[in-house]
């Protein structure tokens, strides 16, 4: 079907499929339900499990803006949790990542986020960098829980939703005004910012760098199998703290009260 | 009249779409357009024009002074060829500047003055969308042929092209920096709140009040401040007590 078809139709036809699905209202709103509409789309064209959007920087992942359904946000977090995975590269690269199949490939890469994404029953990771030329600002990803590749017109129509998502935030910023961020975004990144609140917070409580306060609390989530979002609430409702002496031992362990 | 060989006209079209660059100029970009045009054809000068955001036509490069000082009467008088050009999005071909004080009553004889036999606008359109126009002028009545004449026009929609993605990557990139400084300053102002309610034993929004106070009072940018708390709060003794 993608044979004659150019990148300006598929994204005018993908823009088509984001207009007429159905607007759920899962409780966002603004440019973040817009991408959450765009996401289902995704899913409903291609044939994919689930689809996700996150916002990065060159440190990472800011937060999840948007995705086909709630249940995929703990898949993606896996990959800010661990500091590795697909859309660390897809953004870094400014090019595709494309993993038909968790299971195989390559050795070598992703090891812990490769044993998380199984876990979570991934089988095939796609991760399409959100960019205009060389200005980055996110990163599509596409899930399945069945293993396989992309065939091309799939491919080309999920570039065709990634050039959509992209046109989306940037219309949003615009609309947003400078120091303001697209509507929605905020409500949508709210469990990411607690996250950072209690990365502040440990921070105080450990006497370390930031950095170091967030990988304490990715790996407190991790060895612990909640999300960091359960972990940051624990963390600001004050039901839990790190201590010192634990981060002189080395060992991961929150003291729970 | 086209003297230039064909590997020099693929040349000058390869640089004409070549406006992905990092050290982009739009200004030297359509300074280069002027001087290959005349030389694509050989005629005497040209001159660019480029709509603004309200659609006024603006002066933007000309090969030399005496097209420039011409293009200038256009802009200011909303009369000539480019301004006629634009508003129709058609070219105008051998225009003999003799036969056109009707048409031009002003613009005309400065050009006959400036020491020009006839002129030609090519608009810079994509599709429907003209952004501006490209004036060619020549000390002949009636050289350029229709040949000549296509090759300007393909050039000129080169040109569009190149333009108009280069202003949608400038945009993007503007708007991308916004979002990405605008969500930093998000991050640390959410990392600093955390940070002072643990030291003060306090909520995360009685937090931000204090924070927000104090940078009230002293005049200082949230961001600002914030940024500061994390990287070491001792350097806000005030906020700490």
């Amino acid at each position: 079907m993608a044979d004659g078809w150019t990148r300006a139709d598929l994204v005018s036809w993908a823009g088509t499929l984001v207009a007429g699905e159905p607007d759920i209202s899962n409780g966002s709103h603004g440019t973040a339900a817009d991408l959450d509409q765009l996401c289902r789309a995704v899913t409903r064209a291609v044939p994919v499990s689930g689809a996700v959007i996150s916002l990065m920087t060159h440190g990472g992942p800011t937060g999840i803006v948007a995705s086909s359904d709630a249940v995929w946000r703990d898949v993606e977090e896996l990959q800010f949790i661990l500091g590795e995975g697909p859309c660390w590269d897809a953004f870094e690269s400014g090019r595709p990542v494309l993993a038909e199949d968790v299971r195989a490939g390559d050795e070598a890469r992703w090891v812990g986020y490769r044993a998380a994404a199984i876990e979570h029953g991934v089988r095939a990771v796609f991760a399409f960098p959100l960019q205009i030329h060389f200005a980055r600002v996110g990163v599509m990803d596409v899930y399945r829980n069945a293993p396989g590749g992309l065939d091309d017109h799939s491919l080309a129509l999920i570039l065709a939703f990634a050039e959509c998502a992209t046109a989306l935030l940037v219309d949003g910023q615009e609309a947003a005004g400078a120091g303001e961020i697209p509507s929605g975004v905020d409500h949508a990144l709210g469990s990411r910012f607690e996250a950072y609140q209690a990365q502040g917070m440990v921070m105080v409580q450990l006497g370390v760098p930031l950095a170091d306060a967030m990988a304490r609390l990715r790996a407190y989530a991790y060895a612990n199998d909640r999300t960091l979002g359960q972990v940051a609430r624990q963390v600001v409702s004050r039901s839990l703290s790190f201590e010192p002496e634990d981060a002189a031992s080395g060992t991961e362990k929150g003291s729970e009260s | 009249m086209s003297a230039l060989p064909a590997e020099r006209v693929a040349e000058i079209f390869v640089e004409f779409a070549d406006t992905l660059v990092e050290e982009f100029d739009l200004i030297e970009f359509l300074q280069m357009v002027t001087t290959r045009a005349s030389e694509l054809v050989g005629s005497s000068a040209a001159g660019l024009l480029l709509a603004d955001p309200q659609g006024t036509l603006q002066f933007m490069a000309a090969s030399d002074e005496r097209a420039e000082m011409l293009e200038l009467f256009q802009v200011q008088s909303h009369e000539g060829p480019c301004q006629d050009c634009f508003r129709e999005g058609a070219a105008v071909v051998n225009a003999d500047l003799s036969r056109s004080p009707g048409r031009w009553p002003n613009f005309a004889p400065r050009a006959t003055a400036a020491g020009f036999a006839s002129v030609h606008a090519f608009p810079l359109r994509l599709r429907r969308e003209v952004i501006g126009a490209l004036n060619l002028f020549g000390s002949d009545v009636g050289a350029m042929n229709p040949a000549d004449a296509g090759t300007v026009q393909a050039l000129a929609d080169v040109a569009t092209i190149g333009l108009l993605q280069e202003r949608a990557v400038r945009r993007g990139e503007v708007l991308t920096e916004q979002l990405q400084g605008a969500l930093d300053s998000r991050i640390v102002i959410e990392q600093a709140k955390g940070a002072l309610a643990q030291i003060h034993a306090c909520s995360v929004d009685e937090a931000f009040d204090l924070l927000r106070g104090y940078c009230r009072n002293h005049r200082l940018g949230l961001s600002e401040v914030a940024r500061g708390v994390v990287n070491d709060p001792r350097a806000y003794p005030d906020l700490m007590a």
